[in-house]
């Protein structure tokens, strides 16, 4: 179908114009100029009639390109009007001419600087929030726990033991792998490193030392974070979606009692026996590669690790663990608690609970550093 | 041009779909003609908005043949399926509007990616169609997350009619809708097809939608269809799932003294 036309009469001092032709949106691209073109030409003019009888299909694109034709000279205070319109196409010629076709104009945008600041600021109030939605879970947590106390057939123990199998036996495989292979790259890049001044054997002290008291532990945390806490947040996140939050509440029962204590304990059991595993495992990698890249047998290796490493070390890293699971846990369950409606919010609260809780681990791990070095161990 | 009466623009025969082991759809014959409003109707799981989407093309089918403004889906060319992408609209039953566009980015995506048309005229005529639905140009700017649900119906309904469609797809336009919004919903669909003269497909349960809006009804069952035509001929048939839909206890009873009378 060929694109409309627009032919031009002069008629007195007033224009008549004939569409003919396809006035569909496929051909609005060659129209709008066109259209443009003779709206600018016939400036001067007292009156306007567009007949549109030979128009073959038209639509509101078509319609609107010869309104805002129209409305060009209506506001040059010339006559216009349309002549020969078909009872087919009158429904949408109304409808067209009813619209504005305006967008009100855009509300003005605040200074940018007085913006970043005010963005600070809300940022820094959001911070505070969290820290007191975080104690407050904390508190709350307690609560649970101590009402739990004293009537412990009230405790969901088959929910815990649920959450620990997810948490903590499914979690072994990966977290063995991930620890066996930091163990290994902090030994290969140790004796790399240490071989220069011919001080191999010190390889061990460090891959001992680092692993129990920070690797093993941080890494077991962050991937805990990760894999569990995001878990969380995803599972209440739903949860909170679907009212089944509300519903529990509404029957009387405590959602953090039913829900987050006996995950969080379940958090507290897991994250010490597997920091324990990886611990293990990164001892294990690195005693490997110390002896098939550095040469340091195994014998020697234990012997020179069990003079380097004191009981002391393996505690400070466990004492950590369970910790770190319980500020885990509380990022994970506060974040998910604080979901709303739409899906969008489920992903970046879960986005929000690991990077947080990673975040709030190593905050920890350092605030324990100061605390560990000051009591002098 | 004066498009022929009674002329098909979407002609399915003998359509197979099935889910894994279920046949969904066993054999389905249904017309859709030009100009008019034809509802899809059944039970819960009867397969109506799997037959709106094996039509729109989203999910596949086993065996059968689907005609859409003349051309045969299977054997169209990547170029002849576009150029029908563009010439139907979608509304989707929750709206899918991108949340992360404005309303106004929303109408404009595809007009911006089928027409190649001045930034002007591509805002004045996501303006029109915003209008057109009755929405105030102010929600242009807004985001799909801060309308309520009737709006995002609107401005969905906005979207799907951006390129001027000559075939509508409605999953559960009303669904949702408090029956005051769901009946200027429908008066608003009503309108629109008799302004631009769209052909509508509707999706349904709303039974005041089906007599108010539609022209025609089609009934889904066992993965057939079991009866096509008019409210009329709905009211009149014996057949035991139509007489408990359409006689139960939401049908109103000024239907009946209607045919009755």
């Amino acid at each position: 179908m060929t694109a409309g036309t627009l032919i031009s009469g002069q008629r007195g001092d007033g224009l008549a114009l004939a569409a003919t032709g396809s006035w569909t949106a496929e051909h609005a691209r060659t129209l709008e100029p066109m259209v443009d073109a003779v709206t600018r030409q016939k400036a001067s003019v007292r009156s306007v009639a567009i007949d549109v009888a030979r128009i073959d299909r038209i639509d509101s694109y078509g319609a609107w390109l010869l309104e805002r034709a129209l409305r060009t000279w209506s506001s040059q205070g010339c006559e216009t009007r349309i002549v020969g319109l078909s009872e087919d196409y009158r429904g949408l010629f109304e409808k067209i001419r009813a619209g504005t076709h305006k967008l009100t104009p855009e509300p003005r945008r605040p200074n940018p600087i007085v913006a970043t600041f005010e963005s600070v600021g809300k940022t820094m109030t959001l911070v505070g929030e969290d820290l007191a939605l975080l104690v407050q879970m904390l508190g709350a947590l307690i609560v649970a726990f101590l009402r739990v106390l004293v009537r412990p057939y009230t405790f969901r123990f088959t929910s815990m033991v649920n959450h620990l199998e997810r948490v903590g036996w499914n979690a072994v495989p990966i977290i063995l792998m991930i620890t066996l292979l930091i163990g290994a790259i902090l030994a290969q890049q140790g004796i790399f490193h240490f071989r220069t001044f011919g001080a191999d054997i010190y390889v061990v002290d460090m891959v001992g030392v680092l692993v129990l008291r920070e690797i093993g532990v941080v890494i077991v945390c962050i991937m805990v974070a990760g894999r569990s806490g995001s878990a969380y947040t995803a599972e209440l996140g739903s949860m909170k979606m679907r009212e089944e939050i509300d519903a529990l509440r509404t029957m009387g029962f405590d959602p953090v009692e039913v829900l987050i204590l006996p995950r969080i304990l379940a958090l507290v059991i897991a994250v010490p026996i597997l920091t324990f595993l990886g611990s293990m495992a990164a001892l294990y990698g690195g005693g490997l590669v110390s002896w098939l890249y550095g040469g340091i047998s195994p014998t020697i290796f234990m012997n020179r690790l069990h003079d380097a490493v004191s009981v002391q070390s393996f505690e400070v890293g466990m004492i950590k663990a369970p910790f770190m699971a319980v500020i885990i846990g509380l990022v994970a369950c506060v974040e998910g608690l604080q979901v709303k409606g739409s899906a969008e919010s489920l992903g970046t609260k879960t986005t929000d609970s690991v990077v947080k809780s990673i975040f709030l681990v190593i905050v920890l791990d350092g605030a324990f550093a100061v605390f560990f070095a000051s009591i002098g161990i | 041009m004066v498009p022929a009466p009674n002329s098909e623009v979407i002609k399915v025969r003998d359509l197979i779909v099935d889910f894994e082991a279920h046949r969904v759809l066993n054999g389905v014959n249904v017309d859709l003609y030009r100009g008019e409003i034809l509802g899809f109707v059944g039970a819960s799981g009867a397969g109506k908005s799997t037959l709106a989407r094996t039509i729109i093309g989203l999910l596949p089918k086993r065996a059968g043949r689907i005609e859409v403004l003349g051309v045969d889906i299977d054997r169209a060319s990547h170029e002849q399926k576009r150029a029908i992408d563009r010439r139907w609209g979608v509304l989707f039953q929750q709206g899918a509007l991108f949340s992360s566009l404005t309303v106004g980015k929303n109408i404009e995506f595809p007009i911006r990616e089928y027409l190649r048309l001045s930034d002007r005229l591509i805002t004045e005529m996501a303006v029109a169609k915003l209008e057109m639905v009755g929405l105030s140009p102010d929600v242009y700017r807004e985001y799909p997350s801060e309308l309520s649900g009737g709006m995002i119906k609107r401005a969905a309904l906005a979207r799907a009619l951006a390129l001027d469609p000559e075939i509508l797809f409605l999953d559960e336009p009303t669904s949702g809708l408090d029956p005051i919004s769901a009946g200027e919903f429908d008066q608003l669909i009503l309108t629109l097809q008799q302004t631009l003269g769209i052909s509508v497909l509707m999706v349904t349960h709303d039974l005041d939608s089906l007599h108010r809006v539609c022209d025609r009804i089609a009934v889904l069952g066992d993965g057939k269809i079991i009866l096509a035509g008019t409210m009329d001929k709905m009211l009149e048939s014996k057949h035991p799932w139509l007489m408990s839909y359409f006689h139960g206890d939401r049908a109103h009873a000024d239907w009946h003294v209607r045919v009755k009378g």
